[in-house]
């Protein structure tokens, strides 16, 4: 299921790595007014590239608006739009929430039903890591609230298109264009 | 061909091998390296006062040639200094590449002497900047510059590099290919959308030609001028395309927009098809968007595909160079009329002939014989003829001289229209001439404008650059005036200026070696400006003393519909269909 409403978009966003090039969406964003909810970036299979997912909303703007600003950055190669059930989506969270030994019992049970995972325990707390799309987590955290949650961290949500074709296979090919007439 | 250097030669080898002639800049520490082979290259530095001049120079270089400008500057305050040029250049689609230093690459970040993060500054001001530490990447990141200031939608490009790599020794080598993997303007115009845009200037009764400057980059007048007389299709030239299609010419309407004419206005209002060729529907030409143009269908073609559908909604976008465009409709509608169809636009042709010739452009002259503002820029117009180029600043002297001059090529008017940047006529003037040394010069400038960027009139006379100013002089912020005079109620709040006291302009003149002549009374204008005309030795600054309550009209008032246009003080024009062309009060 996709837990994007219908003014949220995910777009995933290859770029040059090369430094300063999240500044320059970063900046972007801001000045043109449109809205982030989320930005991951990382490494992908090319050394030379980075890839964004980053989730849009777009209330003020439109999308198009959004990709044709995206598209002027020099170092954007590509931006494709990955909503819906041709994509798959996940977020990380990492949760510590409150657990004694009377309470403790029923936050791993929660855990099992998530298929969350305990990383780290004490003898007042345990540290869930859980895996999924916004909903899911959204979930989860709703389960866990009573227990008392005392420290939590979001990634940005990630996102891959389903089957086996590869957004970066047509456009990483070097693309050569001659080098302006050295004079004289 | 790769050769040992230090980084500072193979940057002004980079130079040199993109063709660059002219540099304007100032030297300061960290590009201090740089100016060292720079007195052996076969590029001629001009070195200005002011990095602004120098960045302003570079623009009206590059409008005036179409070639690519070029400034320079030191890290820190030299290169904050360019931000308003960029940001001018970045506005306006200016081919421009602007190189600074900066501190040395291990000092980056220490908030060293002169550091600024000129590149961070900078990133939405331009199309493409650059931070250069090792000096292997020299050739590669000019070459990438120069490449990408020129091509696409024209802009301005940064080039921030490191001292360190300015003194380290290293290969120069320039770049065959350059590998640009996310950066591919698409110029050729798809067919289909010709197809489709062909299809509906056929149907279209009302049809008009919205150009902006793209067709002046793009150098698509000819082809312009084919399209329009072939279709018999009216025109309009925004303020950025003065002398894209010859001002004399009967289907030229004139300029649209806040001060636009009436009929340059109403063709748009009543238009049932917009052809939009490289212009972006700036809330200057359309007011209130609302109520713009409401009944036209909107064909839009411009190389940047984000200006398409921006601030109007688009029947038929053509992503393309305006060139390109232009031709493939050319032979498109060809082939049409070869099929036996063709458009009928004549009754919407004699509806605007009836509008034009009812609202021409004109104003009214002071009755104490003073100097009239609009009629020194007609004359000016007149005497230095259609084969000079004219710059200007911002304000009403610009509104008047892009209204008054008759423009018959491209590239003969050169302003700041999107940044509206006071102080930018003098030293585009400077650039202009620069790269036009055979062509008059005139820069059209107010008594405010003209204080902001002067000093450069001490550049031009030491480098031989006689260019020509005429400082209309209406002892005020005369733009800000009018809207005081018209918005509130008449309360002049840190408006007037004193510049028929202070400063002495012909004084000032004559101190920075220029000649310095005076003019305030309307029987002397045509000899002052002769008599400038034959100074051809050094820059000649000319005090035109013109009346101060002098208005820019047509208005359309900001944020207003263009419907509400006031062809002067509380007259509005009518030119609906149905009704007599009238003046109603």
């Amino acid at each position: 299921m996709n837990a994007v409403p219908d003014s949220k978009h995910t777009l995933s966003v290859l770029v040059e790595n090369k430094p300063g090039v999240l500044a320059r969406i970063a900046g972007l964003f801001s000045r043109r007014g449109f809205n982030i909810d989320s930005l991951a970036v990382g490494p992908t299979e090319h050394p030379e590239v980075s890839r964004m997912t980053i989730v849009v909303n777009v209330e003020g703007s439109p999308l198009e608006q959004v990709t044709k600003q995206l598209n002027k950055l020099v170092e954007v190669i590509k931006i494709v739009e990955l909503d819906g059930p041709a994509s798959v989506n996940r977020e990380l969270l990492l949760v510590k929430v409150r657990a004694d030994a009377e309470s403790r019992g029923q936050v791993l049970d929660t855990v099992q039903l998530f298929r969350a995972k305990v990383v780290d325990i004490a003898p007042d707390a345990v540290t869930i890591q859980a895996v999924g799309n916004a909903d899911k987590l959204a979930d989860l955290l709703r389960v866990l609230e009573p227990f008392g949650i005392r420290e939590l961290v979001q990634s940005g949500m990630v996102a891959i298109g389903r089957g086996s074709r590869s957004i970066s296979e047509r456009n990483l090919r070097p693309v050569t264009i001659p080098a302006p007439p050295a004079a004289g | 061909m790769s050769e040992q250097m230090t980084g500072a030669q193979s940057l002004i080898r980079s130079l040199e091998a993109a063709g660059t002639e002219h540099i304007f800049g100032i030297p300061g520490g960290a590009i201090l390296p740089a100016y060292d082979p720079l007195m052996d290259s076969s590029i001629r530095h001009i070195l200005v006062r002011h990095e602004q001049g120098a960045g302003h120079a570079a623009q009206g270089y590059a409008a005036a040639t179409g070639r690519v400008g070029v400034c320079m500057a030191t890290s820190g305050p030299g290169a904050t200094n360019l931000v308003t040029p960029l940001a001018d250049a970045h506005m306006d689609s200016v081919p421009m590449v602007a190189v600074t230093g900066q501190v040395g690459a291990m000092q980056i970040g220490t908030d060293a002497f002169q550091e600024a993060d000129i590149r961070g500054i900078t990133m939405p001001i331009t199309k493409h900047n650059f931070l250069v530490t090792d000096p292997a990447d020299i050739p590669r990141t000019v070459a990438e510059a120069f490449y990408i200031a020129s091509t696409g939608r024209p802009g301005p490009v940064l080039v921030d590099v490191a001292k360190s790599a300015l003194q380290a020794m290293t290969t120069y080598a320039w770049p065959a290919e350059l590998n640009l993997p996310g950066y591919r303007p698409v110029t050729r115009p798809h067919s289909k959308q010709i197809r489709e845009a062909a299809k509906l200037i056929l149907e279209a009764r009302r049809p008009v030609l919205y150009v902006g400057g793209g067709v002046i980059r793009a150098r698509a007048s000819k082809e312009l001028r084919a399209l329009a007389e072939f279709t018999g299709i009216p025109v309009v030239t925004t303020l950025m395309a003065r002398g894209a299609f010859p001002d004399s010419h009967p289907q030229h309407l004139g300029m649209p927009g806040m001060h636009g004419t009436v009929p340059a206005v109403a063709s748009l209002q009543r238009s049932d098809l917009i052809i939009s060729l490289g212009a972006r529907f700036d809330d200057r030409v359309t007011g209130n968007l609302d109520t713009f143009a409401p009944g036209a269908r909107i064909i839009h073609a411009d190389i940047d595909p984000a200006e398409i559908g921006k601030n109007r909604a688009v029947d038929v976008p053509i992503v393309g160079d305006c060139r390109e465009v232009i031709g493939d409709l050319v032979v498109a509608l060809r082939a049409e009329a070869d099929a036996g169809h063709t458009g009928d636009y004549e009754s919407w042709v004699e509806f605007l002939a009836g509008v034009k010739k009812k609202y021409a452009l004109g104003y009214d002259k002071p009755t104490d014989g003073g100097l009239s503002p609009q009629y020194v820029i007609e004359r000016l117009g007149a005497i230095a003829g259609p084969e000079a180029i004219y710059t200007s600043g911002v304000g009403q002297h610009q509104m008047w001289a892009a209204q008054f001059i008759g423009y018959e090529h491209p590239n003969t008017w050169i302003n700041s229209g999107g940044l509206g940047t006071m102080g930018f006529s003098v030293p585009a003037a400077m650039g202009a001439k620069v790269g036009m040394p055979d062509s008059t010069v005139w820069s059209i400038d107010g008594d405010g404008c003209f204080q902001m960027t002067n000093q450069e009139l001490a550049t031009c006379a030491i480098n031989d650059i006689p260019i020509k100013v005429a400082i209309i002089n209406n002892e005020s912020l005369g733009m800000v005036r009018q809207w005081q005079t018209l918005f509130y109620n008449e309360r002049y709040s840190n408006t007037d200026l004193h510049s028929k006291r202070i400063p002495d302009f012909v004084k000032l003149a004559e101190a920075y070696g220029c000649v310095g002549l005076a003019c305030e009374s309307p029987e002397d204008v045509d000899a002052t400006i002769t008599k400038a005309m034959g100074i051809n030795d050094v820059p000649v600054v000319v005090d035109f003393r013109v009346h101060r309550d002098a208005m820019v009209w047509p208005m359309v008032a900001a944020g207003t519909s263009n419907d509400d246009i006031k062809y002067a003080r509380d007259m509005a024009p009518r030119f609906d269909d149905d009704d007599d062309l009238e003046v109603r009060p």
